[in-house]
């Protein structure tokens, strides 16, 4: 028996070694290694909640092992032996107040994080919108500014904040781009909005999180951070080269299945909130349904186009 | 009607799979009949209202249960070992995901929870039975037709494949047509109206059955937990009850409560699941914790270190699990001041629960710890609910959440949670009651090899999946790198997770033989206090008669029986003179039986949208329900000479237990 535990002993930690080695190549871990402002602000938060959290579990795991073994019953233990200490109010004070100024501290800077994401990573460049739809089973990207579509990937400018407002032609999903920052889910009906930017030219992977059937693991999309001047020169090569989306070309991405990447001159005017509304936008007023693009709401007042929404087309 | 579909076919493991049901079916009906046991499995167990083998028959359904969840995740797990693997394709292996989170938690974890509220608690707190005997088995035989009948899913008319919770619009029958949405949720309507009953019947058990002696703060503290999660489940589950009424009524009568046109409003179903399905959490782990805290302080030969402290965090927690329920969809865009809001909550709820932590430590210090099996997974559940609760704060956060949120770190932290909190939990209790419920100890050496193959095979398995989550992964994908271009390095992480998890599947399969092994070879325990024990449960016969205290049992304040046994070894303790009185005690029933088969048919017509079918299944449920409002003779009494003889038989065998010893 004995030599048996000592061999699962060395092959568990085998297998954890494994398991580190496999882990060396940080680049890989795209969380850790974020590419932008939202990324890095979202990574100082899982910094500070594991260093946290560490300060508790690590000595409350010492304190465990050390009361295992000192306090085992074995004929020759010299160890005290109180069976009837049940009650110390002032271990009790200490191991109900450390969690709970962890729990303070933690929440300072939850708060903090939240409110901020809310707001364009930098104030000094003028944002962009690019709006997402969930399609089964692919990603569609509208640009109002450029009036361009594309499905599957997108490009965006590098040091520019984006404001994603993200919505979803049926079953709800989650858009993601895990080097460039967290997620939020894209909802039939609803439309809203999630800052991103990335600081440097690049690919980043992007996916689906939020499972939408039989097609959701081939919901990967590419976002392609290029200079404003390449953005440019891409967005007019597209406009000129790339075929328009017409209302028919819409309803056939519309239908269930897989597609390529694939890029468009034009869409039909107002297609997003179309969607928006086919999906039971016109039930929800979903222009208040921004969430945590707060800011958002209020652009709008200076500036209509801002908010990636065709306001004309909202009769 | 239309039943070309009726029997899934096509695939060859579901082919093998209608080829072992029949086989088992077969063989249990010949062996019935063989051995003429029909008699016997119908009044002994079918009828049965003895909380005790309602308790062992929670018990076997878990266990099949854990069998048939954890066949699921093995699968699941031998998909994803090699990216591109085409082992199972996308619907199948959306079905397995759905199937193996629903049996998980709602028929694995509930039942095994129940199992222990029935063999344990009338015990500890000197009680006859539960308050209501009848409608405890109503409760089981509806858990076990809910079970039976989503079960059957998967031969009969395909799986649900929506995910554990089916979030509409995708649950909806725009995305999720046929009869396997519906398998869904009557199979967790029918099993969650049982679950409900039982809420109800220990609150009143706990609260009007203890022996006259014992005050609530005399209470064990399984039975505090058990108290603590059934009021949960009073508050819980009714929002299942009603959420699962309004997505059938938008299934089969054409509403539009949650679909995304027609007004419909698909978030609110999602807050509606997790307004039930958080608290859910908390109502299986609480018993973990109250299994714990009988374990170590019996093990330490120690009172239990803070009771006060342990009774408050336990409602704390039952009662906080209600306003956290936002952080399932932190990425919802709930706006940040709600986000905020339910980021704080749920990182109190981790205080109550770092706090018994520190209470079980201190129970040990200053004790004398003896490591026996149930120990063994305590020792396992410490550091695992540890690391699993630092990750859930990390969750907490809600602007690092966007980043975990249902990716693979996300699986990680609910698995460990809920293996290494609520499995390791349960277990240590089975390991526990064992004796006392069979009369047997399971035994050490098989035990152990479960233990430690579970323990490897849970930290190989999980502890990849955190790494996969930073490396992007996400929940429910069935098969990666497939698409051109995008290769995430997750193959590597993968095998080695899908090893852990075939590790855990050896484990159980030890468990298996170590209870096969010791129904025959087992220690025997004819004391009735197989571990000394320090409360009244201890202080009866294994397995305990029929009656359980033959006289109401005498309580004069925490751990009663050790206490007992203290007076006893100095020489104070004073028997009284035993005078035996008639018991009263319910009769046994095939009512509850019976209304389930019928639920079992309303259940199966609904999921097939046969009304006709569904609705006379529901008559025939009223209709039980009227018979059983006119059965009087519902009871009887235990002559005074059948009390006599069973205790003196009982104690006939500890005393000649004791001369062999000697």
């Amino acid at each position: 028996m004995r030599k048996w535990t000592k061999l699962a002993k060395y092959s568990f930690l085998t297998l954890l070694g494994m398991v580190l080695l496999a882990g060396c190549d940080r680049s890989k871990y795209i969380v850790l290694d974020p590419k932008g402002p939202v990324g890095h602000e979202e990574l100082r938060l899982i910094i500070i909640s594991v260093i946290l959290c560490a300060v508790v579990i690590i000595p409350v795991i010492g304190i465990f092992v050390y009361i295992a073994i000192r306090y085992r019953d074995t004929p020759d233990n010299k160890a005290p032996y109180q069976p009837e200490w049940a009650d110390s109010k002032v271990l009790e004070v200490i191991w109900w107040g450390i969690p709970v100024v962890i729990v303070a501290i933690l929440g300072v800077f939850t708060a903090k994080t939240t409110l901020n994401l809310t707001k364009p990573p930098v104030k000094d460049v003028k944002p962009i919108v690019i709006q997402v739809t969930s399609l089964d089973w692919k990603w569609m990207f509208t640009y109002p500014d450029k009036k361009i579509a594309t499905v599957n990937y997108a490009e965006i400018p590098a040091g520019v904040p984006v404001q994603f407002v993200l919505t979803s032609s049926g079953t709800m999903n989650s858009f993601w781009v895990p080097q460039l920052g967290g997620q939020e889910y894209t909802m039939p009906g609803m439309s809203m909005g999630l800052w991103l930017q990335a600081d440097k030219t690049g690919e980043y992977f992007g996916s689906g999180a939020n499972f939408t059937g039989k097609g959701f693991a081939h919901m990967q999309f590419r976002v392609k951070s290029v200079t404003q001047e390449n953005f440019n020169k891409w967005a007019d090569s597209v406009k000129k080269n790339s075929p328009a989306l017409t209302n028919q070309g819409y309803k056939n991405l519309e239908k269930p299945g897989l597609e390529k990447e694939l890029s468009f001159s034009s869409y039909p005017k107002g297609l997003y909130e179309d969607i928006v509304n086919k999906h039971g936008g016109t039930y929800m007023d979903h222009m208040n349904h921004m969430g945590d693009s707060s800011s958002m709401s209020d652009m709008k007042k200076d500036d209509k186009s801002m908010s990636g929404m065709d306001m004309e087309h909202n009769k | 009607m239309d039943t070309s579909h009726f029997f899934v076919t096509g695939d060859p493991m579901i082919y093998g799979a209608d080829v072992s049901i029949v086989l088992a079916v077969v063989a249990i009906v010949f062996c019935l009949t063989y051995f003429k046991k029909w008699g016997w499995i119908w009044r002994e167990w079918i009828t049965t209202v003895d909380h005790k083998k309602i308790g062992i028959m929670y018990l076997l359904a878990a266990l099949l249960m854990l069998f048939r969840g954890g066949v699921d995740a093995l699968l699941m797990r031998a998909q994803l070992a090699v990216p591109n693997a085409h082992f199972l394709e996308s619907e199948h292996y959306n079905e397995i995901f759905t199937t193996h989170g629903t049996i998980m938690i709602l028929f694995m974890a509930m039942p095994f929870m129940f199992a222990l509220f029935n063999m344990v608690v009338p015990l500890q707190i000197g009680a006859r039975d539960v308050a209501f005997p009848a409608l405890n088995a109503i409760s089981f035989w509806l858990f076990f037709i809910g079970a039976m009948l989503f079960n059957l899913s998967f031969v009969i008319g395909g799986s649900p494949n929506a995910g554990w919770l089916s979030y509409p619009p995708l649950s909806e029958s725009a995305f999720s047509p046929g009869p396997g949405q519906n398998y869904w949720i009557w199979g967790i309507q029918i099993s969650g109206i049982g679950s409900l009953a039982t809420g109800i019947n220990f609150v009143v058990t706990i609260l009007k059955m203890r022996t006259p002696s014992m005050r609530l703060r005399d209470m064990p503290l399984f039975t505090w937990s058990t108290l603590a999660s059934s009021i949960a489940i009073l508050g819980a589950f009714p929002i299942l009850t009603v959420t699962l009424a309004m997505l059938t009524i938008d299934r089969l009568l054409g509403g539009h409560f949650f679909t995304s046109t027609a007004g419909g409003n698909p978030m609110m179903y999602v807050n509606l699941i997790w307004m039930w399905g958080h608290p859910e959490v908390y109502i299986v782990v609480l018993p973990a914790f109250g299994v714990f805290s009988e374990v170590v302080a019996t093990f330490s030969k120690k009172r239990i270190f803070g009771y006060s402290s342990m009774v408050f965090s336990m409602i704390a927690i039952s009662v906080v699990s209600y306003y956290t329920w936002v952080h399932h969809f932190f990425t919802m865009g709930a706006g940040a001041d709600v986000n905020i809001v339910f980021a704080i909550c749920t990182m109190i709820i981790a205080i109550p629960t770092g706090v018994k932590v520190f209470n079980w430590l201190f129970t040990m210090f200053r004790g004398r710890v003896r490591i026996t099996q149930p120990m063994l997974w305590f020792y396992a559940f410490v550091p695992c609910f540890l690391v699993g609760g630092a990750t859930g704060v990390m969750l907490a956060a809600a602007p690092a959440d966007y980043q975990y949120h249902n990716s693979y770190f996300l699986i990680a932290h609910f698995h460990q949670v809920l293996i290494g909190g609520v499995v390791f939990g349960y277990l240590a209790g089975m390991y526990y009651w064992f004796p006392k419920i069979f009369g047997f100890k399971l035994n050490d050496r098989l035990g152990k090899w479960g233990f430690w193959l579970w323990q490897i095979g849970f930290y190989v398995c999980f502890m990849p999946q955190y790494a996969l989550g930073f490396m992007g992964m996400t929940r429910r994908i069935y098969t990666y790198n497939a698409s051109a271009g995008w290769d995430m390095g997750w193959a590597p992480l993968n095998m080695v997770s899908t090893v852990g998890a075939f590790l855990m599947g050896i484990g159980f399969i030890f468990q298996v033989w170590q209870i096969v092994y010791s129904i025959k070879h087992g220690e025997r325990d004819v004391t009735g206090d197989a571990w000394d024990g320090r409360t009244l449960e201890w202080s009866i016969p294994s397995p305990a008669p029929v009656y359980n205290f033959a006289i109401l049992p005498e309580v004069k304040g925490r751990d009663a029986w050790w206490y007992q046994k203290q007076e006893m070894k100095n020489g104070d303790y004073q028997e009284k003179p035993v005078k035996y009185e008639p018991i009263h005690m319910p009769k046994n029933t095939g009512v509850p039986f019976i209304m389930a088969c019928f639920f079992f048919i309303a259940g199966f017509g609904f999921t097939f949208e046969w009304m006709w079918m569904g609705v006379a299944g529901l008559i025939g449920v009223v209709v039980t329900l009227f018979v059983r409002s006119f059965q009087y003779d519902t009871d009887y009494y235990i002559p005074v000479e059948e009390i006599e003889r069973t205790e003196n038989e009982y104690r006939n065998r500890v005393l000649s237990a004791q001369q062999t010893a000697n």
